[in-house]
């Protein structure tokens, strides 16, 4: 509980990387948690070997969320897309390295639910 | 001598068992979220042990000694409900589970007979979800439309299109009498005088209201009210649909079941009498007691002096609230509101301010409040709230300020 505010978590929350959008996408995907008005999108450009060249993330939501979507686009540069739909919550969890209860799970997961959307080609709900 | 003097916080605190926990070794519990829920005092806590105890049995048809003792408790519980809202009978005071339960009682029962095609009924933009969705529900079965009243920037009611909403001729006017998010308390005797003359009937949604200022069923002018035992000081479980006897008599029954009969044939059944025609099956009959025990709790402190405490602890926290740089708070003046601050920190989400208070006891709520259609008015995502009642104390309001400032120097 006490390093759920360690230092790389603030860090990446008040200096996010690669935040922004990419316009043209190859891919891009948005969905929110509505109980908690996170919002998360993140748009890919892929090379022609179908690896991630370029990710940005955009959107709102607490430290853990943000931080999780930051670390996250850091993590999948020169990814494939099977690698991406390969990625588990324990990785997420892995590079947040702190213990979560159910709530803030899914603060923590959103931006993986929302990357595994997009390499999946799914279309947005709404 | 007002009674705001006789108003002894130390002495209340020590009636509630939970709040001299400590959250984690050190960390004393500091809980500021008593519009989710509210603690329990000891009386309430030990008159659910006594009625397991001494006194279970099912009741209403039982002859044995235990049968006779469980329902009196039941039905006591019942008389000191509608004393305490001043109901003019007990057949007026129906338990149902909770204040959502309640409301949608009458959107089931009332409002399926009584609201057709094209028919408005009347919501506003503070509501909870409970006095949302089971109206959104209603109307989209019947094809009846809903008109809003909508929050002005201020977080009050804005009547300015109230008349033209009244020249639709609604069935049902729906409001809340205290915002859980803003605190706003609304004029409903005002708004419901005007509804009344525009032939409408009013539901009052009372779950923050009846736990924290006295309500007058027979002044308010709502027709139908609804709230919760476990915001009052109650077990969960167990809540009341007040309304206005001649209404619950020409409503047909809402659940079917033992209890709510008079005489049941293989094709058909006659309906028992108020309140029982509501009360379908074995109700919560513990809980029925805890809530008779939470309302001698409240009566015995005195409910002017409850909302009295609160007004001084509410203009108290936003005083101190406003001190904080980055912190904007939602809703009215201290004057027009209860005890409720819905506030954001800039550049903190909710979430981490209430984590980061978590830290120090502080127990707050985060999120929507079950009110989306009003966050979405403000444009928010989320607020923090903080939310007082009898045994909050000013001490834990500098609490709450020291606390955001930790917060405010870990994320800035
Ligand atoms: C204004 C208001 N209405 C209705 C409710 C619903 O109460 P319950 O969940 O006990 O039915 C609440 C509780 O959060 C509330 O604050």
């Amino acid at each position: 509980m006490d390093d759920m505010y360690r230092e790389v978590i603030l860090d990446h929350y008040k200096n996010p990387r690669n935040f922004g959008t990419l316009d043209p996408a190859d891919i891009s995907y948005e969905d929110d948690n509505p109980l908690c008005g996170d919002r998360i999108r993140i748009d890919l450009r892929l090379d022609e070997n179908q690896r991630v060249k370029e990710v940005a993330f955009s959107g709102h939501g607490c430290a853990i969320s943000q931080a999780s979507a930051s670390m996250l686009t850091e993590e999948i540069l020169g990814k494939t897309l099977d690698e991406i739909r390969h990625i588990g919550k324990e990785q997420v969890l892995e590079l947040l390295g702190i213990e979560l209860g159910p709530v803030r799970l899914k603060c923590a997961l959103l931006s993986l639910k929302v990357l595994k959307a997009g390499a999946y080609g799914l279309k947005e709900e709404d | 001598m007002t009674a705001l003097s006789t108003f002894d916080s130390a002495r209340i605190c020590a009636d509630f068992p939970i709040l001299s926990r400590e959250v984690r070794p050190g960390v004393p519990l500091i809980y500021l979220d008593s519009a989710a829920t509210s603690q329990k005092p000891a009386s309430v806590i030990e008159a659910m042990n006594d009625y397991y105890r001494r006194s279970n049995a099912n009741i209403h048809r039982g002859v044995h000694a235990l049968a006779e003792e469980a329902t009196a408790l039941y039905e006591g519980a019942r008389e000191r409900v509608a004393r305490f809202i001043n109901a003019c009978s007990t057949k007026e005071v129906i338990f149902t589970r909770n204040a959502t339960e309640a409301i949608n009682l009458v959107a089931y029962s009332w409002g399926r007979a009584n609201v057709n095609a094209g028919d408005a009924i009347v919501i506003t933009e503070m509501e909870h979800h409970s006095n949302l969705v089971p109206w959104q529900m209603l109307a989209a079965e019947k094809g009846a439309t809903l008109e809003v009243i909508p929050v002005t920037d201020d977080g009050e009611l804005d009547l300015s299109t109230f008349d033209d909403i009244l020249q639709k001729r609604p069935k049902l006017v729906c409001l809340t009498h205290m915002s859980n998010v803003l605190g706003t308390i609304n004029p409903v005797t005002d708004i419901a005088a005007k509804a009344h003359a525009a032939g409408a009937l009013v539901l009052v949604d009372g779950a923050q209201s009846v736990p924290h200022l006295p309500v007058d069923v027979q002044t308010l002018g709502a027709d139908f009210l609804a709230f919760s035992g476990h915001k009052m000081c109650g077990p969960t479980g167990i809540g009341v649909l007040w309304a206005r006897q001649a209404l619950l008599e020409d409503m047909p029954p809402f659940l079917g079941g033992g209890d709510m009969i008079r005489r049941v044939y293989l094709r058909e059944f006659k309906a028992n009498a108020l309140p029982h025609k509501f009360e379908a099956g074995t109700p919560a009959i513990a809980e029925g007691v805890g809530l008779g025990a939470a309302v001698d709790y409240l009566t015995g402190t005195g409910m002017a002096a409850v909302h009295a405490h609160e007004r001084q602890i509410i203009a108290y926290a936003l005083e101190r609230l406003e001190e904080v740089p980055g912190v904007t708070v939602y809703g009215p003046k201290a004057e027009r509101k209860g005890g409720v601050a819905a506030f954001s920190l800039a550049g903190v989400h909710p979430h981490d301010i209430a984590q980061v208070l978590d830290r120090d006891g502080i127990a707050v709520r985060a999120g929507h409040h079950c009110a989306m259609p009003l966050h979405d008015r403000y444009q928010l995502p989320a607020t923090a709230r903080a939310s007082f009642y009898l045994y909050n104390t000013m001490g834990e309001v500098d609490a709450l300020i020291e606390g955001l400032y930790k917060v405010k120097k870990m994320f800035g």
